[in-house]
């Protein structure tokens, strides 16, 4: 049975660009969970991994060790394989000063009619270190599951945190996501969020930075397309309180068709005059003159959309 | 190939295109040469099906077919393509990805070679990162990619720097070579110079066709300077104001 989850599991992270040797390898630092089991975990070298079954869900526990640099991308995948289920993780990072450490993230609810996923992340980066974090998720095409991933992250000195989110194959059903990011001086963050909705799909999105530390500097890009009934509602926040800290919000969302609705809600605060927050906000139709340049070129106007959206959400 | 009979195209009430009347031979390089504000890049609209540019008279016939009603799309599977003065940028599609929807099978590396590109150009993001003038460079070599009949070139020079002038001539004179037709839309008379008939445009009029140097001339002698454009407009301009 677990064996059959396991193989079931990693055919569906190959099909969604995947590769499931890396479960297999050791000297790759992994976590898988189907529901609330741990199906495999394993450690490498300054990397420790550690997982607690709880009812609904996993306690998971990751530490990269002070200045270790971690060759092999560190990779998770959370699964929840029936049509029902709930699963709630509490995950917390701590990437020691110095540390480097890439964490490539799947989720993975192919059958979803109701299910729940609820993530819980707290998410420490020291000094000195770097953090990047690759989510992609892949719900089927039922839209029955709701998608609550929450996160506190703090960014220290001198550190680097990116953090792509990615769910544009299938359906989302419901995603509440956010986040909220506190960073010190010299900090930089990069969060990027790429997301289609398609049919009655609900998207919620809020990502926050404060830029607390001098000199610290945050990107804050959405890529959103909508079409059929879709809505989403995008809130961009970066609030500049420190001397020369540099934020950008940039949300752009494509609507295809006119039953969608879109919302984007940009909100930068600035407390210290010689720190300076921009942002950018744009929702629309696809571009005419994009959308003609490649007619023009021999595509019909739906492989023509399908270029222009496959670009805004790579 | 390409044949204009009796062209109009309004906006609001004002005639930007007048029973323009042009013919673009199979194989030859046609420019198009006119003042600002004249109609060469409305015409070229009309040519491609651009939405809002469709006609409220006179016809289009390419390959004696009357195409006058059809779909830009329709007509770039019939052959015809458009360079647009100021080409669209993709966010998230590198060069070779736009090249490749040209044409699937097209030849990239060789392709950017034709305009003057490294084949590195080809991981290049069609965004921002390309400047003006390489980003026309691109736009130049996706119509090659494709390998239309007819390529209307709107102001293919413009933005381009002088160094890069004589590879822009040398690619469009390699595009006839390639048995590609021409419809070449440009105020550069070191590009015109690549023109086998120059059409002289007017006030939404085609007032002479002819060879190159005959047109020159003309242009020099009756269109520098001219204040026929102006006249006509601001009276038609103060017409269609009315009706706005």
């Amino acid at each position: 049975m677990v064996l059959k989850e396991f193989e079931t599991l990693l055919n569906i992270y190959e099909k969604v660009g995947g590769n499931k040797d890396v479960f297999k390898q050791r000297n790759v630092a992994n976590l898988l969970i189907q529901e609330n089991r741990v199906l495999n975990s394993n450690n490498a070298e300054g990397v420790i991994m550690e997982s607690r079954q709880t009812r609904n869900g996993v306690i998971a526990n990751l530490l990269v060790k002070q200045k270790v640099k971690v060759k092999n991308p560190v990779h998770l995948c959370f699964g929840v394989l029936p049509k029902e289920g709930r699963q709630e993780i509490m995950m917390n990072i701590s990437v020691e000063d110095g540390a480097e450490v890439e964490v490539v993230a799947h989720c993975l609810f192919p059958n979803a009619v109701k299910v729940i996923h609820k993530m819980d992340a707290d998410i420490k980066i020291g000094k000195n270190a770097k953090f990047k974090y690759q989510e992609t998720h892949y719900h089927g095409n039922y839209g029955g599951i709701r998608v609550i991933p929450r996160a506190r992250v703090s960014v220290g000195k001198n550190s680097l945190y990116e953090n792509i989110f990615s769910l544009i194959i299938g359906r989302v059903g419901f995603l509440d996501f956010d986040y909220e990011v506190n960073c010190d001086e010299k900090s930089v963050v990069d969060l990027a969020m790429k997301v289609y909705g398609k049919e009655d799909d609900s998207i919620k999105v809020r990502e926050s930075v404060n830029l607390n530390g001098k000199e610290s500097k945050s990107l804050v890009k959405t890529r959103v397309v909508l079409k059929d009934k879709a809505k989403a509602e995008v809130i961009g926040e970066t609030y500049g309180n420190a001397p020369y800290a540099h934020g950008h919000v940039d949300c752009t969302e494509i609507l295809i068709g006119r039953g969608a609705v879109a919302k984007a809600i940009p909100i930068v605060a600035v407390k210290d005059d010689r720190a300076k927050v921009t942002h950018e906000a744009a929702i629309g139709s696809i571009d005419k003159r994009q959308l003609e340049t490649l007619m023009a070129r021999g595509l019909n106007e739906e492989e023509a959309i399908n270029v222009i959206v496959k670009g805004i959400l790579k | 190939m390409l044949k204009v009979e009796n062209l109009i195209f309004k906006k609001g009430k004002t005639k930007i295109l007048k029973d323009v009347n042009l013919e673009i031979k199979r194989g030859e390089i046609h420019a198009l040469l006119g003042l600002n504000g004249t109609g060469k890049t409305t015409l070229a609209y009309a040519l491609m099906g651009c939405s809002g540019y469709q006609p409220s008279g006179g016809r289009i016939l390419f390959e004696r077919n009357e195409i006058t009603r059809l779909s830009i799309w329709q007509r770039a599977k019939l052959g015809i393509t458009l360079a647009w003065q100021g080409p669209a940028r993709f966010e998230g599609l590198t060069v070779r990805e736009y090249l490749k929807c040209s044409n699937k099978d097209a030849d990239v590396d060789n392709i950017l070679s034709i305009v003057g590109f490294s084949p590195d150009y080809s991981e290049r993001m069609v965004d921002d990162e390309l400047s003006g003038g390489e980003r026309k460079r691109i736009e130049l070599a996706s119509v090659i990619a494709m390998h239309p009949k007819l390529a209307i070139l709107d102001e293919i020079d413009s933005g381009i720097d002088i160094v890069s002038m004589p590879s822009i001539r040398k690619t469009i004179r390699k595009m006839k070579k390639g048995g590609i037709t021409v419809l070449l839309i440009t105020h550069n008379e070191y590009i015109l110079d690549v023109a086998d008939k120059i059409s002289l445009i007017c006030a939404g009029e085609i007032v002479k066709t002819a060879k190159p140097q005959v047109a020159k001339e003309y242009f020099k002698k009756h269109c520098k300077g001219c204040t026929h454009l102006y006249q006509v407009n601001w009276e038609e301009l103060k017409n269609g104001f009315k009706g706005v």
